[in-house]
C-alpha cells in the first residue's frame, strides 16, 4: 500500500534518559526509525517498553537526550514555541484516554474552532466555520447540531474519540501519532474508530504511527510493524512477516501470550 | 449434568436516578452454572454486564434496587435477605466478587497481609493472626505467588501481581462462586495470561467451584470459559457454549460482536471488521419490542410490537429473536 518513495520522518540514534545516577532509566535507547509518506506503522510493546516516550519525542512534547529527528529531509528545530507550533501543524496525536484529552472548561465548538484557526482560517466568516465543523462531524458520524454548546464530559468515550478524529480531519496533518486510540473503548466501537481512521488516512494521505500493545490490532491496520522491548527495537518488518513468522524470542513470546480463536492458547508457558 | 452451584431465575434489578427515574439495567435474566464450569458474559459497555455481576451478589445498596427474581447458591435462596445478613454470611464465603479495577483500590498505607486479616476476621473474629498468615501463605504458594508479597505494600507490586493479590484476597475463604469483572483489562498480555492461569488453577484445584467471567474481549472469553452469554441492553440475547457463540452466533447482535474480533492470525487482514451502527437504546424508556431493532439489518415490522421471548434450540442454546434458526442462517448467507 505504501508509496516507498519519500521519507516523511526519520529518527537517528534517538535516546531518552530519565533521572541520573542510581535512578537512571533509559526509556528509549538509540532507536532508528524511518517513516515513508502514506505508510501505517505500528510500534508494539508491553507496558514500560518506552513506546509512549518515543511517541512523545516524535511529537516534540519532550526533548530527546541524544539523537536527531529529521522531518521531510530537514533536521527538526523546535527550540522556540513558535517553531513548535509550526511543527505541530504537520504532526498531530490521538491519545489513549479520551476523558483526559480535552480541556474541561472549553466547549466542543471551541475545540473544533481552534483547529480551524490553526489551519489559518481565523478570518473566515462564522457561517463558513460552522460549515467546516459540521462537515468534520459528519465525517465521524456525529451531529454538529447536537454537540454545539456542550462540554466534552457530556459525551461518551467513543464519541470523544470520534471527536478527536474530527479534529484530525480539520487539521489535515502530514503525520498522525495514535497512542493506543482504542484501548479504552470496547470491542464493537473499536471497529468503527479504526475504519474511520483508515478512511481519513486514505482521504488526506497522511502517515500514521500506531502505538499499541494489541498485536492483533497492529496486524490488522499496519504495513510495517516494529516490536519494542526495553527501549530498543528488537524486530521490524512488514506486518505479515513479523506477526506470522516472528524470529526474535520476545516477539514469539508476545504473540503466544495473546488469546486466539483458531489456535490453542497454551497456558502452561507462563 | 453436574450439580448446579448457582441458579438465577428471572432476576430483575433497577437503578433509581436522582430524578427518580427507573433504569432497568438487568431485565429478567436467568442463568445456571454447574460445578466446575465457568460462564462468560460478553457485551458492549453499558449493556448491564457489571450491574448483573453486582446484582448476583444479592447485596443491594442505592442506587441499585432489587425488584424480582431468585438467586440460588447451592440450594440456598439468597434473594430477599437483609443486606447485613448477606454481608455476614454470603459474601466471601458463598460468593466472591472482584470489581472492575479492584487493584487500584488497595489501600497504599497497608501491607497485603492486612487486607487478608481484615477479610478473615470480619467473618471469624476468633482466628489468630498467626493462623491467618499460615492460611494466606498456603494459598499464595499454591497459586504461584511468593509468600514475601504478604509483607509488601501495594505500591511495591506490579500491575499483574496486584491483580493476582486481589483475587487471592477475594477467594481466601473458599467461596463457591467467583464473579470476576474485567480482571485483566488493564494488564498487558503476559500479566493477563498469568491472571488467567491463576483463575484456572483455582478452578482446577476445587478452591472455587464455579466462575462468572465478565469481559468484552471475546478471544479471551473464548479461551477461558465453557459457556458464553451475550447481553444487550439488560437482556440476554444469546447463550451457548463458547464454541457455538463465537463460531456460530445466531442473534444478529452476537453476530456483529463476533465480527469485530481482532486476533493476530492469518486471514485477519483480508477479513473486513463489521461495525454495528447506532447506539444502544436508552434504558429509562426501553423500546416495546426487540431492543436491538433500531440497529438490526434484518428488522421486520413484528420486531417492534411486543417483547421477544428466548427461543431454545438444542441443549442450553438460546437466542432472543423473532426469526427462526433457519431464517437467520439464510439471512446471514445472503449477507
Amino acid at each position: 500500500m505504501a508509496k516507498r518513495e519519500q521519507i516523511c520522518l526519520e529518527a537517528r540514534g534517538l535516546t531518552k534518559v530519565f533521572g541520573f545516577g542510581r535512578n537512571k532509566t533509559v526509556a528509549v535507547d538509540h532507536v532508528d526509525l524511518t517513516l515513508y509518506e502514506g505508510e501505517v506503522v505500528s510500534i508494539v510493546g508491553e507496558s514500560g517498553s518506552g513506546k509512549t516516550t518515543l511517541a512523545k519525542i516524535l511529537l516534540g512534547l519532550i526533548n530527546e537526550t541524544e539523537g536527531e529527528v529529521y522531518f521531510q529531509g530537514q533536521k527538526r528545530d523546535i527550540r522556540s514555541y513558535r517553531q513548535k507550533q509550526e511543527y505541530w501543524k504537520n504532526i498531530q496525536a490521538i491519545f489513549q484516554d479520551p476523558f483526559s484529552s480535552y480541556n474541561i472548561f472549553n466547549k466542543i465548538d471551541s475545540v473544533l474552532l481552534d483547529c480551524i484557526h490553526m489551519r489559518g482560517g481565523r478570518r473566515l466568516p462564522y457561517e463558513k466555520k460552522v460549515e467546516l465543523m459540521a462537515e468534520a462531524c459528519r465525517f465521524v458520524n456525529l451531529k454538529f447540531e447536537e454537540l454545539t454548546n456542550k462540554y466534552p464530559f457530556e459525551l461518551s468515550g467513543g464519541q470523544m474519540q470520534r471527536l478527536m478524529i474530527a479534529r484530525i480531519f480539520l487539521l489535515k496533518p502530514r503525520i498522525l501519532v495514535a497512542d493506543e486510540p482504542t484501548s479504552m473503548i470496547d470491542a464493537c466501537s473499536r471497529a468503527t474508530i479504526l475504519d474511520m481512521l483508515m478512511q481519513l488516512r486514505n482521504e488526506i494521505g497522511m502517515t500514521v504511527i500506531f502505538i499499541t500493545h494489541d498485536i492483533g490490532l497492529a496486524y490488522y491496520v499496519s504495513d510495517t510493524v516494529y516490536i519494542m522491548e526495553r527501549g530498543r527495537f528488537v524486530e521490524s518488518g512488514s506486518a505479515d512477516k513479523v506477526i506470522l513468522t516472528p524470529s526474535h524470542p520476545y516477539t514469539k513470546r508476545l504473540i503466544s501470550d495473546v488469546p486466539k480463536i483458531y489456535e490453542e492458547w497454551d497456558l502452561s508457558t507462563v | 449434568m453436574g450439580k448446579v452451584i448457582l441458579e438465577v431465575r428471572e432476576l430483575t434489578t433497577k437503578y433509581v436516578t436522582r430524578f427518580r427515574e427507573d433504569v432497568y439495567a438487568v431485565d429478567h435474566v436467568s442463568l445456571k452454572v454447574e460445578e466446575g464450569k465457568s460462564l462468560g458474559i460478553a457485551g458492549e459497555s453499558g449493556c448491564g454486564k457489571s450491574t448483573l455481576a453486582l446484582s448476583l451478589m444479592g447485596y443491594y445498596f442505592p442506587p441499585l434496587h432489587y425488584i424480582s427474581g431468585d438467586i440460588i447458591i447451592d440450594g440456598k435462596n439468597i434473594s430477599g435477605m437483609k443486606p447485613d445478613d448477606v454481608r455476614k454470611s454470603i459474601l466471601g464465603r458463598e460468593i466472591a466478587y472482584i470489581p472492575q479495577a479492584a487493584m487500584n483500590a488497595l489501600n497504599p498505607t497497608q501491607k497485603v497481609i492486612h487486607f487478608i486479616e481484615d477479610v478473615v476476621q470480619a467473618h471469624d473474629p476468633t482466628k489468630s493472626k498467626k493462623d491467618i498468615y499460615e492460611m494466606a501463605r498456603a494459598l499464595f504458594e499454591s497459586v504461584g505467588l511468593p509468600a514475601s508479597v504478604l509483607q509488601k505494600y501495594p505500591v511495591e507490586l506490579s500491575g499483574g501481581m496486584k491483580q493476582r493479590t486481589v483475587i487471592a484476597v477475594a477467594v481466601i475463604l473458599g467461596p463457591k462462586v467467583l464473579i470476576a469483572d474485567e480482571p485483566s483489562s488493564a494488564l498487558d498480555v503476559t500479566s493477563q495470561k498469568m491472571v488467567i492461569k491463576m483463575l484456572r488453577d483455582l478452578m482446577e484445584s476445587g478452591f472455587i467451584k464455579a466462575m462468572i467471567f465478565i469481559t468484552h474481549e471475546l478471544p479471551l472469553l473464548y479461551n477461558v470459559t465453557d459457556d458464553i452469554m451475550v447481553m444487550y441492553a439488560g437482556q440476554i440475547v444469546e447463550k451457548g457454549t463458547a464454541r457455538e457463540a463465537v463460531f456460530d452466533p445466531l442473534h444478529p447482535y452476537a453476530k456483529g460482536l463476533m465480527g469485530s474480533i481482532i486476533v493476530p492470525e492469518e486471514g485477519l487482514r483480508s477479513a473486513k471488521l463489521t461495525a454495528i451502527p447506532g447506539v444502544p437504546p436508552n434504558l429509562k424508556k426501553p423500546p416495546a419490542g426487540c431492543r436491538f431493532a433500531d440497529r438490526c439489518k434484518y428488522v421486520r415490522p413484528e420486531c417492534r410490537v411486543t417483547s421477544i421471548a428466548m427461543r431454545e434450540v438444542g441443549e442450553g442454546r438460546m437466542y432472543r429473536c423473532v426469526m427462526s434458526e433457519k431464517e437467520l442462517r439464510e439471512a446471514y448467507q445472503n449477507g
